[in-house]
């Protein structure tokens, strides 16, 4: 849908899993979801994590793929792996840093959130982020974001020493820059480009 | 009736079987529909806005409806798998009998001139109030009006209430104690709207999903969360306060609150002077109650409580939301003017952000109260002992006043006299006693002694399976009719499909059994259009006030708040903007407050509270959302949840099989170890049945006004123990 962008907020999570199920009465991959979804730690804490595709500039997926089955399409969206071409490999699935393929056994297929393709492409709103009921999963313009979130959207990743741009975007703490999960990121040992600490 | 028939023969027939695939399949031809129906889903009080597909007169699926405005497309879990269940394998679809072992097909007129039949005679020998009915507030508002009528217009008997009573009375006697009338005062835009939020024994995430997103809303904006439960609840992550409350003891805490309000000058002089009575002696009620003194109680720190009390006191746009945590106590209905008292004191009533809310919980758990299923209670919420209300609902029902029976026993009440001999027969429809009331084992032997049970339901419910005739009734979609959300939103659900097979609509059925009873004469309806045509009348003048609401002008408004008293009326979507509350003395009522221990103390026998609630996969006692694979593969078995430090002074691992036992009964389960509930307590979600059933465990004790079961606090014992041999 044109101007509408993909933001994922997991404090905002209820560990619901409506998006779970939703995502799979979309119609071009009924029976089968694409949402990840983690608790955390449940012992732990009640903390949850309900994520789709980050739908990367330069996708890792599309890189490592050997049968060229991963495309990204003009508007940014990465799509899942085309039929004809997918060998199930599992290439895409070990490399992708955020562990969002998945080779599904039934179709010998890596199958991934495509963004509702078919719902996004007509003007539609994708399944998950329209039944989230917090939220957590919104598909909403940049405009809406910056005028009602408190957290501040933020689509850099780092990775070990890769550096990823990603089409959705990650909500983060108004004061934080980009996100590194890796305390090497944040390590001088050379002259390299470093995480940019807002704390 | 006698015993149920074995289980594992009825589970070969009748479920519950796991429904995984839409009707059609997933893919193909099939799958496109042939219309979309804008309705609402049935389960839960949010009634959120859905479109179902419908293809060869079946839901196929589901698709967001964006443009109703309380969820705006959003549903949880239960929603987006509900059309799942019209074309589910355990679907009735014929009137079933009992024989020796088991349930044999009827035809209708064998099974409902059975019914009738056998309810005569019980009549004729026992006297009409050993007839008792039971209802649902699941139904939609036509149902549970016409089952009001017919049991006191077709049947004649006194006794008639519902499973609401296991929901929403507490709150119900609170609010119309209070305010003179039972109804959440705002909309749920005024939640968005807030600065501060209080959320206690309302797990919001799990019960009321969506309204987590109002939540979330009022917070980026800036506003404040405290969150008062025994258990750290999700939307609890992003409480700015969390008050971990002992389970039955949130009067402690509440008093603590409006004790320190009235200490520090937080009060609003003004509004108390102006638009209540009773304040005195509230204010009187609560002074011993330091926070010290209701740390000691709680739990809860006495800075937490000061805190909380500063933060409401000092705000003008403060909110109150609470659920059954604080309503299934014995001072259900307290606690709830508890929560009343502080929103009065402070003047957080009647504005936008600003007011105390109750958290309905079942589909029309709003709706299915006010027009005659309770008790005591006629359309439109007026009293049955009401003279000019008799007279009234008796004139637009045709009959004398002197024909209408008086208020009966409430829903445990009729179990009680079921158990005792006094009630010798029951017909019931939307509700699954068994799984749903207290002391399960207890509710069986009542159901035993029945000498006819008749059942209304769409699947054999683990109740129904006690039943001698089971006429195969209709789910919410298969009939027209109106609901009530948890904002008192009048809403239209649109008929979809027809009921399958055999099965009939719900109101169809009813209708037939008072025409074969010998009173069709009052009871003329062929579609629900004309039930609500009659309700528009009998609720006329009343506090529920339907008269100015049609099914045309919900579409229009996507729905009518109550009361709407004349066609032209809008609607009213916030009480007491005014300053008037609906007693005749336009004031709102403080009431006093006083503690009391709970009906099941925990002692060196019983040393742990056992709470009980829901999970988001599921609804109420499980006869539908049991029948949904995608549902219960999300929590597949009841769990007890269980601190860490608890379990490591019985050597329970997380996974162990535990006996939870209480002065009832004992049941096997597995540990769940999170360090999200307090220490002291254990908590047992209560959709399942048998073995497996939280309600064998709890117990019979009532709030004495209310009449409301104290689901929320039981004494338990814990033992680590084997797996049952009847487990997975």
């Amino acid at each position: 849908m044109f101007g509408m962008e993909f933001y994922v907020d997991p404090s905002r999570c209820i560990g619901c899993q409506s998006c779970l199920k939703a995502c799979e009465e979309c119609d071009t991959h009924r029976g089968v979801s694409m949402i990840n979804f983690d608790f955390i730690d449940r012992e732990q804490t009640i903390a949850t994590a309900a994520y789709v595709c980050w739908h990367c500039a330069d996708p890792t997926c599309a890189q490592v793929c050997p049968a060229d089955a991963i495309k990204k399409y003009e508007d940014g969206i990465v799509g899942s792996s085309l039929k004809p071409r997918c060998i199930g490999c599992s290439n895409c699935v070990l490399a992708c840093p955020f562990g969002i393929p998945k080779l599904v056994p039934q179709y010998e297929q890596m199958m991934k959130c495509d963004m509702c393709y078919d719902r996004t492409s007509v003007g539609k709103r994708p399944m998950c982020a329209t039944v989230c009921p917090s939220q957590a999963l919104a598909y909403v313009t940049p405009e809406t974001i910056a005028q009602t979130r408190r957290e501040k959207p933020v689509n850099t990743f780092w990775f070990g020493n890769q550096k990823i741009t990603t089409k959705v975007y990650m909500m983060a703490p108004a004061e934080a820059g980009e996100i590194a999960i890796d305390v090497a990121d944040y390590v001088w040992e050379e002259e390299r480009e470093l995480v940019p600490q807002a704390f | 009736m006698a015993k149920a028939p074995a289980l594992e023969e009825l589970r070969v027939h009748y479920g519950p079987h796991l429904n995984y695939t839409p009707p059609g399949g997933w893919v193909g031809e099939k799958t496109t529909p042939e219309k979309l129906v804008k309705t609402h889903c049935c389960f839960c009080g949010q009634q959120c806005g859905i479109q179902l597909k419908v293809r060869d007169n079946r839901v196929i699926g589901f698709e967001p409806w964006e443009d109703f405005p309380f969820n705006r497309g959003m549903l949880c879990p239960k929603g987006v798998k509900r059309y799942l269940q019209g074309s589910h394998p355990d679907r009735l679809l014929d009137p079933l009998m009992r024989t020796a072992d088991g349930f044999r097909q009827a035809t209708w007129d064998e099974a409902l001139d059975f019914t009738v039949r056998r309810l005569r005679e019980i009549q004729e020998k026992y006297g009409r109030d050993a007839v008792a009915v039971y209802g649902g507030a699941s139904l939609t508002t036509e149902k549970a009006y016409l089952l009001g009528k017919f049991a006191r217009v077709a049947l004649g008997t006194r006794h008639i209430d519902y499973n609401g009573r296991l929901c929403m009375v507490s709150a119900g006697t609170a609010y119309k104690g209070a305010f003179g009338v039972d109804r959440a005062p705002n909309p749920w835009s005024d939640i968005a709207a807030a600065e501060v939020l209080l959320t206690i024994g309302a797990n919001i995430g799990e019960c009321a999903p969506i309204t987590t997103d109002y939540i979330w809303r009022a917070r980026d904006k800036g506003a404040r969360l405290i969150v008062a439960d025994p258990r750290f609840t999700p939307i609890a992550r992003n409480a700015d306060l969390y008050l971990p409350v002992r389970p039955g003891t949130d009067l402690a805490l509440l008093m603590a609150m409006l004790h320190v309000i009235i200490r520090d000058g937080l009060t609003d002089g003004t509004f108390i002077e102006a638009h209540t009575t009773g304040f005195e002696k509230t204010a009187e009620s609560v002074a011993p109650w330091t926070p010290r003194r209701a740390a000691e109680v709680s739990g809860v720190a006495p800075d937490a409580i000061e805190k909380a009390a500063h933060w409401i006191g000092e705000s003008r746009r403060a909110m109150m939301l609470h659920a059954r945590g604080l309503e299934h106590q014995s001072k259900g209905a307290e606690n709830c003017e508890a929560v009343i008292a502080i929103a009065l004191a402070t003047g957080n009533i009647g504005r936008e952000g600003a007011g105390p809310v109750m958290v309905t919980g079942q589909g029309n758990g709003q709706g299915g109260r006010e027009h005659g299923q309770k008790c005591d209670q006629l359309p439109g919420q007026r009293s049955l002992t009401d003279p000019a209300a008799r007279r009234h609902v008796a004139s637009v029902w045709g009959i004398s006043p002197d024909d209408l029976p008086g208020p009966g026993y409430t829903a445990v009440e009729i179990m009680n006299a079921i158990h005792s001999g006094e009630i010798k027969a029951l017909l019931s429809i939307c509700f699954n006693p068994l799984v749903s009331l207290p002391d399960a084992n207890f509710t069986r032997e009542a159901l035993e002694k029945l000498e006819f049970f008749g059942v209304i339901d769409f699947f054999l419910s683990e109740t129904a399976a006690h039943a001698d005739v089971v006429l195969a009734g209709s789910l919410q979609e298969e009939e027209e009719g109106v609901t009530a959300n948890v904002e008192a939103r009048v809403i239209h659900i649109q008929k979809a499909v027809d009921p399958p097979g055999k099965a009939r609509r719900d109101s169809e059925i009813v209708c037939d059994l008072a025409r074969r009873l010998g009173r069709g004469d009052y009871f003329p309806f062929h579609e629900p259009r004309e039930i609500f045509e009659e309700l528009r009348r009998a609720s006329q003048g009343g506090h529920a006030d339907y008269y100015g609401i049609t099914y045309e002008k919900i579409d229009r408004l996507q729905g009518v708040f109550w009361p709407c008293p004349t066609l032209e009326h809008p609607g009213t979507p916030r009480l007491f903007e005014d300053g008037r509350f609906f007693h005749e003395d336009g004031k709102a009522h403080f009431m006093s407050l006083a503690w009391r221990d709970s009906g099941d103390p925990v002692d060196q026998k019983f040393p742990v509270y056992l709470t009980t609630g829901r999970v988001v996969s599921q609804y109420l006692s499980g006869t539908q959302t049991r029948r949904i694979g995608a549902l219960v593969d999300q929590y597949p078995e009841p769990k007890v949840e269980i601190h860490p430090r608890l379990a490591a002074e019985h050597g329970i691992a997380n996974g162990d099989w535990v006996t939870v036992t209480s002065r009832r009964a004992e049941i096997t389960l597995q540990a769940a170890l999170v360090r999200t509930i307090r220490p002291d307590t254990v908590f047992i979600p209560y959709h399942w049945p048998g073995g497996r059933s939280a309600n064998r465990l709890t117990h019979r004790t009532l709030d004495p006004r209310s009449k409301i079961p104290e689901f929320k606090v039981s004494a338990c014992r814990l033992r680590k123990a084997a797996k049952p041999e009847d487990r997975d």
